[in-house]
């Protein structure tokens, strides 16, 4: 009978509905994107020089392998300040772990390589444990448990270099990997499209994508569900933290040295991809492509206004003012949503 | 009943292998929250295909022991025998691997997941965790065909109404092969039809062998489908029944623990001069199409219908709470232009909702603030923009009293009190400023029968304080026995209104049958005179 009712007036506008389901669907970030890849390529010819594309690539590569873990997290309804943190916690301690292992053993580099990985991996493995942990098992806040998290890291990693970049790593790490070109492109693009897929695969044909969003959706429900609520946190948590420990793995070996002062604005930064995509912040939606599009937008959009030379001050307010405007048509969106629901 | 089952058992061969005993057998019971005890040594048995009745009052423990028994909660003490055997420390998983699936009445679904992934959660068919899409799809297909509901497996869940969100959960239950059914108050939200549906399949499953433990408020339907039923009170068990050996006021008294001689009391209607007159209101949406009818000074009318035909965005939209699209109403014989809820409580209308935890109250804050939220800007409760504490105090202890909430305190939060409590709070809201008119959405959904008489009770008060009550219900013995006329909506207009002895429960059916047939060429006439139709 509900259904009859409903029926009736969609067929009227059926077009128009069909219209607005495919652009609820895909948004419009990708034509955004576009539009602002056509302005750069017509009118700043910089823009499409070999340096300053493998720039881009570079950068949105990085932002995007944060941005689908902290899109992880975000997805069971929670948020990862301490990304930034463990991104120089993890610069500081892998370049450290190379450099002591290389002076102990000049030639054992292949295992002075391995073990500052591990290091570095198992800063954001931690980190991750850690945040997964209060967050699931002692029912903390996501917010003050990440920013707690973030300080100590934050503190660890300027107590270990006293803000000194840490020099010494071997050679072949930076040249053959941090700056090596596969096929004509930065070695991150491959890393990061590996990544992609991966956390694409995960999400959409797994049974852990599928509990991530039941958690995130309505943890009563994943629960009651037979859902094993507090693994799956903790395992959101982890991987984000992971994911922030790779990019920052990517950026040391590209710098060619460990900086506690690493992370920029990457925090800000990977949030606001995830909410530009349209992941919730409420939790149980976000699909990693729209997230690796928005990541790709907001570091063309940087690159962009560092081609015209706005001040970098100015670029931190500006990115400020993108994630506001950002949740609030993410809002509008929503409340139109539910008032279409309505009738 | 008893017989019955053992036949049934022995054309079944899967449950001839069932241990002869009872299918769930609970000895001694008890579970502790915090500053209550939810159940106080409770004993309670389930035998193979049965329907066993729970009934009580709010708060008298139902909850607490359907989630013991579908593994949500742990008992702190008591011996669990399901199958034959002693179950310790099971958990929600676990209880629905041995068949126990329970339909609880918060929803246990996703809401930005599809009805597919829902029905699924958490038993996916995968391989090494990898999902097979194809064979959950066509199974939940199957699924939902077989169970006669009009579901699309693809769609969100936050699409669905509530109704249909209840199939969905209730055909998630059905999924898995189960064993022992837990029903939650299941029809709060179905049509007459989809009830007829439900009860239907009831049928089947215990005729299967399966036992059900079926939890509901409305007397109508535990009479109907119940074999045995347990009344519990204060987290006791009262007494274990026959369903065919007990009368509605008996279990009524043994559920209360008091005598209660009628379930609606007896209204005086003296109706004076009209103070809501809408006409030809047309929302926004659509849901509701030129619509027309007047609401008088003492006396209820009530707005029966069945569920989604546009009765409550009616009553929501005079509120200003959905957008109007065509129409006037006019208030106290003047007309209405500004529509907004601050503009209606100063005119003296008030609205209760009847999802009373979304829409209705702030959980975690006093009753004191929730009861005088609507009414802070009266000089009574407040100078310019500072709150006159102790006059709001006394106030709202004056209505508490009024409404005779139990324990009669100002200060607990709202989430703490019961289901009939929290609606006592969000009627005192009204009763915190003049209002003269006073708009129900669903009054009683949800709370028991003693909780009910006494929000009756309220609006015979009402009444008999000069107001005019508008009562919008789905439970159409309530809207029968209270109004002094009756307006019957279907699809979207008012198609009759009834006065005197027209109310009656075939003349409000005739109403709705007369449109589902109208596709028959010549409309049948309807048995009673449509006062206010439509065209």
């Amino acid at each position: 009978m509900t259904s009859a009712a409903l029926g009736a007036s969609p067929a009227a506008k059926g077009g128009a509905a069909a219209l607005g389901r495919a652009l609820r669907h895909v948004g419009f970030l990708p034509a955004l994107l576009i539009v602002l890849i056509v302005l750069l390529v017509l009118f700043e010819p910089r823009f499409m020089g070999m340096f300053n594309v493998f720039n881009v690539l570079r950068n949105s590569s990085a932002l995007m392998i944060v941005a689908s873990g902290q899109m992880l997290v975000l997805v069971v309804g929670g948020f990862d300040l301490s990304v930034g943190a463990v991104i120089a916690l993890t610069s500081v301690v892998t370049a450290k772990v190379m450099a002591v292992m290389l002076e102990a053993s000049p030639d054992e580099i292949p295992m002075a390589i391995a073990a500052g990985i591990a290091a570095g991996m198992a800063c954001g493995f931690i980190t991750g444990l850690i945040n997964g942990a209060c967050v699931a098992l002692l029912r903390i806040s996501p917010f003050m448990v990440t920013l707690g998290t973030s300080s100590i890291a934050t503190g660890v990693a300027l107590l270990l270099t006293n803000g000194i970049p840490v020099y010494g790593m071997p050679d072949t790490f930076v040249k053959d990997f941090g700056r090596a070109i596969w096929f004509g492109l930065p070695m991150p693009v491959y890393v990061s499209l590996f990544i992609l897929v991966l956390v694409w695969v995960m999400q959409r044909q797994t049974t852990v994508g599928r509990y991530i969003h039941a958690i995130g959706g309505n943890v009563q429900a994943a629960m009651v569900s037979g859902v094993n609520t507090n693994f799956y946190l903790i395992l959101a948590y982890t991987l984000c933290g992971m994911l922030a420990s790779l990019t920052s793995l990517l950026l040391t070996a590209r710098l060619g040295s460990g900086q506690a002062t690493m992370s920029g604005n990457l925090m800000l930064e990977s949030i606001a991809a995830g909410v530009i995509a349209g992941v919730s912040l409420r939790g149980g939606v976000g699909r990693v492509e729209m997230v690796a599009l928005s990541a790709l937008f907001l570091s063309i959009l940087t690159n962009a206004m560092n081609l015209l030379k706005i001040n970098s001050k100015i670029q931190t307010i500006f990115m400020g003012v993108i994630v506001v405007a950002a949740v609030a048509l993410d809002q509008l969106a929503k409340r139109r949503t539910r008032d279409a629901r309505e009738s | 009943m008893a017989e019955d089952g053992r036949n049934f058992e022995s054309s079944l061969p899967d449950y001839m292998s069932e241990p002869s005993g009872n299918l769930l057998e609970l000895t001694g019971i008890s579970k502790r929250f915090p500053g209550v005890l939810a159940l106080d040594n409770v004993d309670f048995d389930l035998r193979h295909g049965e329907v066993h009745v729970l009934f009580g009052e709010n708060g008298a423990g139902k909850s607490t022991l359907i989630n013991v028994i579908a593994g949500t909660f742990s008992p702190d003490q008591g011996r669990f025998l399901y199958q034959g055997r002693e179950r310790r420390h099971l958990t929600p998983h676990q209880a629905r691997v041995m068949g126990i699936s329970p339909v609880f009445q918060e929803f246990s679904l996703v809401p930005e997941m599809t009805v597919g992934e829902n029905l699924f959660l958490g038993r996916e068919r995968a391989r090494f965790s990898f999902l097979n899409k194809r064979a959950m799809s066509s199974k939940a297909r199957e699924v939902i065909a077989e169970l006669g509901f009009n579901l699309d497996p693809a769609r969100k869940v936050v699409t669905l109404s509530r109704a249909h969100q209840q199939m969905v959960e209730i055909a998630k239950a059905l999924l898995t092969d189960v064993r022992l059914l837990i029903l939650d108050e299941p029809t709060a939200s179905l049509t007459e039809a989809e009830t007829i549906k439900l009860f239907a399949l009831i049928d089947r499953l215990r005729a299967q062998g399966v036992g059900i433990i079926y939890v509901s408020h409305r007397m109508g339907e535990i009479k109907q489908i119940a074999d045995r039923i347990s009344v519990l009170r204060d987290g006791r068990k009262i007494a274990t029944v026959m369903a065919d050996a007990i009368s509605d006021t008996e279990l009524v008294e043994l559920m209360a623990g008091r005598k209660i001689d009628v379930l609606f009391p007896q209204v005086d209607h003296r109706p004076a001069e009209t103070l809501l007159e809408v006409s030809n209101l047309t929302l926004a949406s659509g849901i509701v199409r030129d619509v027309s009818f007047h609401a008088r000074a003492g006396e209820i009318t009530g707005i029966a219908g069945l569920v989604g035909c546009g009765k409550s965005e009616l009553i929501r939209a005079v509120f200003g709470l959905v957008p109007i699209a065509a129409g006037t109403v006019r208030l106290f014989g003047k007309e209405t232009t500004s529509f907004d809820p601050a503009s209606m409580l100063r005119a003296g209308v008030c609205y209760f909702p009847s999802d009373r935890v979304a829409e209705g109250l702030a959980l975690a804050r006093p009753i004191r603030e929730n009861v005088s939220m609507a009414a802070l800007d009266l000089p009574g409760f407040a100078r310019g923009q500072l709150l006159r504490r102790n006059e709001e105090r006394q106030t709202v202890q004056d209505i508490v009293d009024r409404l005779r909430l139990r324990p009669a305190q100002i200060e607990p939060a709202v989430g703490r009190l019961s289901g009939g409590n929290r609606q006592k709070v969000v009627l005192g809201r009204g009763l915190a400023r003049d209002i003269k008119v006073f708009l129900f959405d669903e009054p009683t959904v949800g709370i028991d029968v003693g909780a009910k008489l006494e929000i009756y009770e309220l609006m015979k008060t009402l009444l008999e304080m000069g107001a005019a009550i508008i009562l919008v219900s789905s439970e159409l013995p309530e809207v029968l026995h209270l109004s002094n006329r009756v307006y019957v909506m279907h699809h979207a207009q008012m198609v009759a209104e009834l006065t005197g002895a027209q109310i009656n429960e075939q003349a409000v059916l005739a109403c709705f049958f007369r449109d589902e047939n109208q596709t028959a060429p010549a409309r049948q006439a309807a048995p009673v005179p449509a006062g206010a139709t439509v065209a």
